[in-house]
């Protein structure tokens, strides 16, 4: 016995999958389990690439205008009462991959553990890791309900690798009646245009937190970004105050994100934002306040003005 | 499960909203766990978490654009605790269920998400049920999905615009590269991300009113839900260590030059 027989629910985004969902799938492959990855919608697309990565089989639900979380989850749910219930169930932690996760929870009466960063197989016993406290504090928690466990990943916990398998078996899966659940419909979807690298994926990354003082100079941010080549990110703070899109947030609650470099500017350092970027190679901070924890964690620190410190870095690398 | 109670037609256009809040303790103090139990400490005051106001607030909105019902709260807490919900009584909701029980202590995500459910069910159900996208302190992330399972009702997540309208709501849900719009006709469920409306200030005259209205405080027991706490939790921990720390590096005050520093130390990495 042990841990034989893995799902992966891959999160699908412009037709591929997201990095984290093919980190996912190289940890369940590295455990030694026959992997079987679960996406919502065109299983063909990616067969190969999940191949690659060490899948043998591609659930493909063909969910239409349903929420991908529900139907997913149902679909998993089918084929667990079909007998072919698998040990362990990983997700990206992604707005599906917790849908997801949280419907197949109640239906197969397991608990769930989310937020995690690393997962260790010992015989039937599975135990996660999850940072908090901003990171500093590791908690190691067992599952004890038994099989399958549900486990959430962080982005960035693992290193994908190709295993260079060959393309997966698609198995085309129908949504079952989802009766009330399955009202909400998705009448229209939305992609926001993005120029220059994506945050998550950058080697640079330049954020904005509330000493940039009013929402018009994330200009600079932006200036600044586009100068290294890098992307802009922003913290909690200035989301909410509505002054960048939710997609620039950086933390617990955003993107996670590990470049090069990350330059912080004007973020004092919440909790909440240092968790996802402290695994950053090299943290450059300008903050007023001297006593911002930010500093705590930053290679090089500059206690001073952002409004005069940015203006001047951004001519001197214009001037490059 | 609680579908039974969802036939009810709704005979006018009043629309009543039950909101999830969470009280927490001060995120501006340091968090810390419970050695003997290895929970989060809870405390002494809490607070509701920020992240809730949110969803108080559209509540209250869509009650107001709706004509007519009312808004009103479940909340999990230890030690009897409404500090927190008195601050969304004060914003205008009209009352709460308030479930407090020593044998909570513990407990995972799906339990919290029974309890939760069954303390809706106490208050008859709502048109619509709001919730946090997740917590300031636990993050789990799952619970309102979770409740909305038990419940056996449609949810959206992660909703960044919300509005009624001919008992239909119209949602754009937040994705990875954009949003969808969503149509879901009501009773739902829907988690709101931060930032979706400007939470108002309780009033002094909200904040007086606040201290009379009515919070039902129950058990796990009373509510039926059992087993609750470590005992039904299908978790255990089983170390907690402390993370490598990062060591800070040079702090230098700025003196007009310190953005030749930050050139230099981007030549150096070679990114430049």
């Amino acid at each position: 016995m042990g841990i034989n027989n893995i799902w992966v629910f891959a999160q699908v985004t412009n037709g591929a999958p997201t990095s984290g969902s093919l980190e996912l799938l190289t940890k369940a492959h590295s455990m030694g389990a026959t992997v079987s990855v679960w996406v919502a919608g065109d299983g063909a697309a990616v067969a190969g690439v999940l191949g690659e990565f060490g899948a043998s089989k591609v659930f493909a639900v063909s969910y239409g205008s349903n929420l991908a979380g529900v139907a997913v989850a149902s679909a998993m749910k089918a084929s667990i009462d079909d007998g072919q219930a698998p040990d362990l169930v990983m997700f990206p932690q992604s707005y599906e991959g917790r849908d997801v996760m949280a419907r197949l929870s109640v239906k197969v009466e397991r608990t769930v553990l989310t937020n995690n960063v690393e997962i260790v197989a010992d015989g039937e016993s599975v135990t996660v890791t999850t940072p908090i406290f901003g990171g500093n504090t590791l908690v190691a928690t067992t599952f004890t309900g038994g099989a399958p466990y549900l486990a959430a990943f962080r982005p960035k916990s693992f290193v994908p690798e190709s295993v260079g398998g060959a393309a997966a078996e698609v198995v085309v899966v129908n949504v079952p009646d989802l009766g009330a659940t399955g009202a909400a419909q998705v009448i229209a979807v939305h992609v926001e245009e993005t120029t220059g690298p994506k945050l998550d994926e950058a080697n640079i990354v330049v954020s904005g937190g509330r000493g940039l003082g009013e929402s018009v100079k994330f200009e600079m941010i932006e200036s600044l970004a586009k100068l290294l080549k890098g992307a802009p990110g922003a913290s909690r703070a200035i989301v909410d105050a509505g002054w960048v899109p939710y997609s620039y947030q950086v933390g617990q609650t955003g993107k996670v994100v590990k470049p090069t470099v990350y330059i912080a500017c004007g973020i004092s350092g919440a909790t909440q934002h240092m968790v996802g970027m402290k695994g950053s190679k090299n943290i450059i901070a300008i903050n007023k306040d001297k006593e911002a924890p930010i500093f705590g964690i930053a290679d090089l620190g500059i206690v001073g003005d952002l409004h005069k410190v940015l203006p001047k870095l951004i001519e001197a690398l214009q001037g490059l | 499960m609680g579908c039974a109670k969802w036939v009810l037609v709704r005979k006018n256009r009043a629309m009543n909203v039950i909101v999830c809040v969470k009280q927490i303790p001060d995120p501006a103090n340091p968090g810390a766990l419970d050695a003997s139990s290895n929970t989060l400490k809870r405390e002494g005051k809490l607070i509701l978490d920020e992240s809730d106001s949110y969803g108080v607030e559209m509540a209250l909105q869509l009650v107001d654009a709706a004509g007519g019902g009312e808004v009103s709260l479940v909340s999990m807490a230890p030690n009897s605790e409404t500090s927190g919900l008195r601050t969304a009584l004060a914003m205008g909701a009209a009352k709460a269920v308030l479930v407090s029980d020593p044998a909570l202590l513990g407990s995972d995500a799906l339990t919290t998400a029974k309890i939760l459910a069954a303390a809706i069910n106490r208050l008859g159900g709502a048109d619509l049920i709001i919730a946090a996208t997740e917590s300031s302190d636990g993050y789990t992330g799952t619970v309102p999905e979770q409740i909305a399972e038990v419940l056996g009702l449609p949810s959206v997540t992660f909703a960044k615009k919300v509005s009624v309208e001919g008992g239909m709501l119209k949602v754009n849900r937040q994705t990875e590269d954009g949003y969808d719009e969503v149509t879901c006709p009501l009773p739902a469920l829907i988690s709101v991300t931060a930032g979706v409306v400007e939470p108002r200030y309780p009033s002094f005259k909200g904040i007086m009113a606040a201290k009379s209205k009515p919070v039902d405080e129950v058990t796990a027991a009373d509510l039926g839900v059992t087993p609750v706490g470590w005992a039904g939790a299908g978790q255990k921990v089983s170390s907690i260590t402390q993370a490598e720390a990062r060591a800070a590096g040079e702090v230098i005050e700025d003196d007009g030059e310190s953005f030749a520093k930050i050139v230099t130390f981007l030549e150096g990495l070679k990114v430049i």
